[in-house]
């Protein structure tokens, strides 16, 4: 039973009237028990797709499987799946405690039993002692909390969250992010969630699928996506990055800024044309002689971890550089890197061929 | 933002108020105890409770009750059905166009229609169930009153309706609710504002209706409002007419409390008041 994945998209397509594609062709599996982060811009997609196994709507093609049963045209009520809402949307006319029995109400439950699984549920969101208060006296941080309790008390088998967090200030917000993380992990349960913050995404999931335009862009565990970037789009999503055009002279030996670089890829055409990513964490400034780049410090910004130094190299790319150090504005330093740091992007790759290639040369590097 | 000196331009509307609210109840309340030769008297307030008035007052109640019950059976569907609608303001224009043409007219037409030789009679012949005598009949008198009020009910409940935030709706489903407990559950005591805003403005008029009963129903229905007419214009007796009008306002206060708003559900999309 636990082979069968929780959830399987099978080639769906979305199509709203008069406005294209929302989501073309899209398929995924998720297994059971896994903090899953749909991640992307706003409008690429990824509330369509919530909204899709939640049954507020129906594919236009392609079809849902939640634990291996169709389910296209199973009605939202019927589905073993809670959502979290955006706004919470907390019924204004109940409290607390009958905003969480909504649902067992609903199921005709009996009175203790209710009782008993609201207290708990309540617990489990620190809101012990909070029954009978009203939703309007409830903070931000508060509602967000009986919004899930309202969700888990059911006990469902997925949990869908739909940017709970964006209504929360900064503060709140990473305190929430462990809270999630950890109510996840106790309860076992399948989290998908939706959100457009990268940084939440990276801290919280178990594996991110980072959609662009209706389409998953990529998906992987965090360290991969934020290691391996398939594309530019995804580089430039997930953290900051310094993108520039080069070629690859052969494997393991890259071309950009007029300069020959060693690196870790291999498994593409000589003299191809790709892109180079390389992280402002993974550049480090020295001293002109032992750098391996020349630049010319542009600007600097005080960010409290650390200084954000933009600069430019002969060839007029600009690299951001993290740095602790200070740098002169206006004066020339070198930067070092490491031959990991550069990642090397083929333009237009399938995911899947990428995977393949990381795979084949993968396994030649551990043959050496 | 209360300030201590009152401004000018406050004036127009207190002397609105002092003219037109308080002077005329003061001035009712005052008739209310005078009797025909305009001595004081508590004798109109022993007769409204002798059974001819209670019974006028019953009645009355009854038939606004019957009014307000089947302008709500017909507005709620409606006023549903218009927040699902594309072009919804062209909709409510539609409908709050009638609420515009003046009472008199509207009921005249409804003579025309509802008559011997109208078309509601040349209808029933056509289908053979022959002439009917409609007018003056308790049937056409709720009839074209709920044509008159049904714009005042539909509206506040489409826009109480409209208001509410579709995401509880999607919430409810989610947990389990088909739409019928979700209509029951969520949307009905969440639009509930507006049912109790439509009542106040059918039920409260329809207490004291007068022209509609003279002309559809014939005067076979006799109401607060025509017993209060006939007590001004044909009896000419100013005292009791006062009086049953100081029961009428009475009502309309207990109406207006028993209706009053808790304002609880729009309170995060907007205030409902």
């Amino acid at each position: 039973m636990s082979d069968t994945p929780i959830i399987r998209f099978e080639n769906v397509t979305q199509q709203y009237e008069g406005a294209g594609n929302v989501l073309s062709n899209i398929s995924f599996e998720l297994e059971r028990g896994k903090f899953y982060t749909l991640l992307g811009p706003s409008g690429c997609g990824k509330t369509t797709i919530l909204r899709l196994i939640a049954g507020f709507i129906t594919p236009t093609t392609g079809d849902i499987y939640i634990e291996g049963k169709k389910v296209n045209h199973l009605p939202a009520n019927e589905r073993q799946v809670n959502t979290v809402f955006q706004d919470y949307a907390l019924f204004p006319h109940l409290n607390v405690f009958e905003n969480v029995a909504f649902g067992l109400r609903i199921k005709k439950l009996k009175k203790a039993e209710i009782d008993r699984r609201v207290k708990e549920a309540l617990e489990f969101v620190n809101l012990k002692g909070y029954e009978n208060r009203e939703i309007q006296e409830m903070s931000g941080g508060q509602r967000q909390r009986v919004a899930i309790a309202r969700a888990i008390v059911n006990d469902p088998e997925v949990i869908l969250l739909d940017e709970p967090l964006s209504a929360l200030d900064l503060k709140l917000r990473t305190e929430m992010q462990y809270e999630l993380r950890e109510l996840q992990q106790r309860l076992g349960k399948t989290f998908i969630f939706v959100t457009h913050d990268q940084e939440e995404a990276l801290a919280m999931s178990d594996e991110i699928f980072v959609m662009n335009a209706g389409e998953i862009q990529q998906s992987g565990t965090p360290i991969d996506i934020y290691d391996e970037p398939i594309n530019r789009f995804v580089a430039d999503f997930i953290g900051e990055s310094n993108i520039v055009s080069g070629e690859m002279v052969a494997d393991y030996r890259v071309r950009f800024a007029n300069k020959e670089f060693d690196c870790v890829d291999a498994g593409l055409n000589p003299n191809e044309h790709v892109e180079i990513v390389i992280r402002p964490e993974d550049l480090e400034i020295t001293t002109v002689a032992d750098g391996k780049m020349a630049v010319t410090v542009d600007t600097q910004l005080f960010r409290g971890v650390h200084y954000e130094i933009s600069t430019l190299d002969e060839a007029g790319n600009e690299w951001l550089v993290h740095s602790t150090k200070k740098a002169e504005v206006g004066s020339l330093i070198g930067l070092a890197f490491d031959p990991e740091a550069i990642h090397v992007m083929r333009l237009n790759e399938s995911e899947d061929a990428f995977d393949a290639r990381l795979e084949a040369y993968g396994e030649m590097a551990n043959e050496k | 933002m209360k300030n201590n000196s009152r401004p000018l331009y406050m004036v127009p509307y207190y002397l609105w108020i002092v003219l037109f609210v308080i002077a005329p109840i003061v001035l009712i309340g005052y008739y209310s105890f005078l009797d025909l030769d305009g001595k004081f008297t508590l004798d109109n307030y022993q007769n409204y409770f002798s059974s001819v008035y209670l019974r006028l007052t019953l009645s009355s109640f009854w038939y606004a009750f019957l009014i307000t019950f089947f302008s709500i059976l017909i507005a709620y569907p409606t006023a549903y059905w218009l927040t699902k609608t594309k072009h919804k303001q062209l909709w409510l224009l539609l409908i709050i166009i009638p609420s515009w043409i003046n009472l008199l007219l509207k009921t005249y037409a409804y003579i025309g229609i509802f008559g011997l030789y109208g078309p509601a009679n040349k209808f029933l012949s056509m289908i053979g169930i022959g002439e009917q005598q409609i007018l003056f009949t308790d049937f056409s008198f709720i009839f074209v009153s709920v044509y008159i009020f049904i714009p005042f009910m539909i509206l506040p409940i489409f826009n109480s309706l409209d208001k509410l935030n579709p995401a509880l709706i999607d919430a409810s489903r989610d947990l389990g609710a088909s739409s019928w407990m979700t209509f029951r559950k969520v949307v009905f005591p969440l639009a509930i504002n507006g049912v109790k805003s439509g009542v106040q403005a059918v039920f409260i008029p329809a207490l004291s209706l007068f022209v509609i009963t003279r002309l559809i129903a014939g005067n076979k229905v006799i109401t607060l409002g025509t017993a209060i007419e006939q007590q001004f214009l044909v009896t000419q007796n100013w005292g009791m007419g006062s009086t049953i009008a100081v029961f009428l306002i009475l009502f309309m206060f207990i109406i207006m409390m028993a209706t009053g708003q808790k304002d609880k559900g729009g309170a995060e999309h907007g205030k409902v008041k």
